[in-house]
């Protein structure tokens, strides 16, 4: 296990040196001057000039991409053109507020994912199973960010039930320790804070669910149809075991192995649509701050942003091909 | 449901496609499918749509916006309203279709001979430009395709022709990876071996055995992709990335209107994403029907 785990991390090394290339050259991708775009046609030539020393700009470029190697490595993603701020601790501070509304989508999404995906498959060609498909092919064919607007009508404006954005109502009190509102509510046994932050949750994460779900409904659906038909499952049932036990132990719990992969896929896809959920509901975490700054033409963020996430992808990415690994052997010795 | 039973008993080879060719069985098993039928059925509005709208129905999109008519709610005069500047919003929707969907439908040309091609090469030439080429394939898989299409076009700036540029990029791989599979899958095989034996060279074996015998998934994820690049699209659309105003596209439109939800003008935004949703849905549901007719393995 442990050569495995070390040959499957070493051949993250070179896709991330990539990863860095092409983030790299965003700001290359810049027309004309990178500079003067930033600052505006209006800017002075010593202000140009200024911002084309401090971005490194007037350097050869594999001296501009190694220093901008040193420095991510350092942990330094640039400074906020706009604000002058580092962009890493600015993101470190709001990305609690994504991962949040990420986990709270991944829940729902596994949550009634698979027991859609299980019961789509124990009664294959029902009613049951049309509806689940038919629910499932809605959801991966949903602009998230107009499910999201629709919810956000329905449920806020129209039926007046929850909130439609920011993480808590203003005037809330909240001491942020780790600045997961949910956590630190918990922490605190600030129950008012915690249902406050809850109100606030639903709308967003089941907006940022529904691709996810879908997806992880019709995984489990094939992968439990595929487990069903093998020979285990009729010896099981020739043992006269209850169908309800030979469904969730014997069933389920193999087939729940390409799900786990799924979900882990769905990670990146989460990130990059919590830039379109937070837009919607004012959510203030990386998405919404991607959003902002793309309006600002605060580049070093939207580079800086986009490193962050690609990094996250690819570690997990690597965790999920070694928890694979862990619970099915056979992948070792590959 | 009758017309599914009619379609499998009046023509019994709809089901088995003995005796026809390959792509003769593949197409009476795809209108033999509801799946099929039913995404057919909605792209074909939509493209119809697409074509005959700026023939029939002139639009000028920056005399259009009357404010005396700012968000009314549908009425006869204006089937689903109108929209923050008094425009009619089914003028916009149904003009909006050329729009996204040709903004789909091209990115995915694009995207499909550029990847093809690499792929194809790739997996014809091995060695070093296989890997430096699925090395740089494996680089663009490692963002999430929306994330990276957002931030190629907020960096070369936002409009029309970098958003298909972006979603041309991002979709790229995919068709790499594909075609790469299928000629080293195919290689191998005897005929491809025979064509060889009998002194096919090495580029003609590629167009004319390797190549059309590698085009089903390739079809099938074409059409899949052209529902996934019309939510890209609209998207970058919705961003302010994508079509700039007034040219009326889905997701600009729904960036007009989504804010006004709180004052209840719910015919703003409900209809433009409608148009997604259903433009998506009937590539997806023609991308599965066709998965099935082409892979008769699948399915039964």
């Amino acid at each position: 296990m442990r050569r495995y785990a070390l040959q499957r991390g070493l051949t993250a090394v070179p896709v991330l040196l990539g990863v860095s290339v092409l983030v790299f050259s965003f700001i290359h991708l810049i027309p004309g001057d990178p500079a003067v775009t930033m600052l505006g046609e209006r800017a002075t030539p010593e202000k140009v000039a200024e911002v084309r020393v401090r971005l490194g700009l007037d350097r050869p470029l594999w001296e501009q991409y190694v220093r901008y190697v040193g420095r991510v490595v350092r942990g330094d993603l640039g400074v906020s053109i706009v604000r002058g701020d580092p962009v890493l601790t600015d993101l470190l501070r709001r990305f609690p507020a994504t991962v949040e509304l990420a986990t709270a989508a991944i829940v729902v999404a596994v949550g009634l994912g698979i027991p859609v995906g299980v019961a789509s498959a124990v009664w294959r060609n029902s009613v049951v199973d049309s509806l689940a498909r038919l629910l499932a092919l809605t959801g991966v064919s949903m602009p998230i960010f107009w499910l999201g607007v629709m919810l956000a009508w329905f449920f806020g404006v129209t039926l007046r039930v929850l909130p439609t954005g920011f993480r808590l109502d203003t005037g809330t009190a909240f001491v942020p320790w780790t600045n997961f509102v949910i956590v630190d509510a918990a922490l605190q046994g600030n129950w008012p804070l915690l249902v406050d932050a809850l109100r606030h949750l639903i709308l967003p994460a089941l907006a940022l669910a529904t691709i996810p779900l879908a997806i992880v409904a019709r995984m489990t659906r094939a992968s439990m149809l595929e487990v069903l038909s093998r020979e285990f499952i009729r010896t099981a049932e020739a043992k006269g075991l209850p169908q309800g036990a030979v469904i969730l132990h014997h069933a389920l719990r193999n087939a729940l192995l390409p799900v786990v992969t799924v979900i882990g896929l769905q990670i990146g896809q989460l990130l990059a649509g919590a830039i379109l959920t937070e837009t919607i509901f004012s959510w203030p975490g990386i998405g919404l701050w991607v959003y902002e700054s793309i309006e600002a033409r605060d580049y070093a963020i939207v580079q800086g942003t986009s490193l962050f996430i690609a990094v996250i992808v690819v570690v997990v990415n690597l965790m999920t091909d070694l928890l694979y690994a862990v619970v099915d052997p056979r992948i070792r010795y590959d | 449901m009758a017309t599914v039973q009619d379609a499998v008993v009046r023509r019994p080879e709809a089901r088995t496609g003995r005796g026809r060719s390959p792509a003769h069985a593949a197409w009476l098993r795809l209108v033999a499918s509801p799946v099929a039928r039913a995404g057919f059925a909605i792209v074909g509005v939509f493209v119809l749509i697409a074509v005959l709208t700026p023939a029939v129905h002139h639009y000028d999109a920056t005399t259009d916006a009357d404010l005396t008519l700012r968000l009314k709610p549908p009425t006869a005069a204006h089937p689903l309203g109108t929209d923050t500047l008094g425009r009619d919003i089914l003028v916009r929707v149904l003009h909006a279709t050329r729009v996204s969907l040709g903004l789909a439908v091209s990115a995915v040309a694009v995207a499909a001979v550029v990847g093809s091609l690499l792929g194809f090469l790739a997996g014809y030439l091995r060695r070093r430009v296989d890997l430096v080429l699925m090395f740089c394939m494996d680089i663009l898989l490692a963002f999430p395709a929306t994330l990276l299409a957002i931030a190629i076009v907020a960096m070369i700036g936002p409009g029309l022709r970098n958003s298909l540029f972006a979603i041309s990029l991002v979709s790229i791989p995919a068709y790499a990876r594909l075609s790469r599979g299928a000629v080293l899958a195919l290689r191998n095989q005897e005929f491809v071996l025979a064509a060889r034996g009998l002194g096919g060279g090495g580029g003609r074996v590629l167009v004319s055995h390797i190549v059309p015998n590698s085009l089903p998934p390739l079809i099938v994820q074409a059409t899949l992709s052209v529902a996934f690049a019309i939510l890209e699209a609209a998207a970058l659309g919705f961003l302010g990335l994508g079509a700039q105003p007034p040219t009326p596209e889905w997701g600009a439109m729904l960036a007009d209107s989504y804010k006004y939800f709180t004052s209840g003008a719910w015919w703003a935004f409900f209809f433009p994403g409608a148009a997604i949703m259903l433009a998506v849905l009937g590539f997806n549901l023609l991308g599965d029907g066709l998965r099935d007719a082409l892979d008769p393995r699948l399915g039964q």
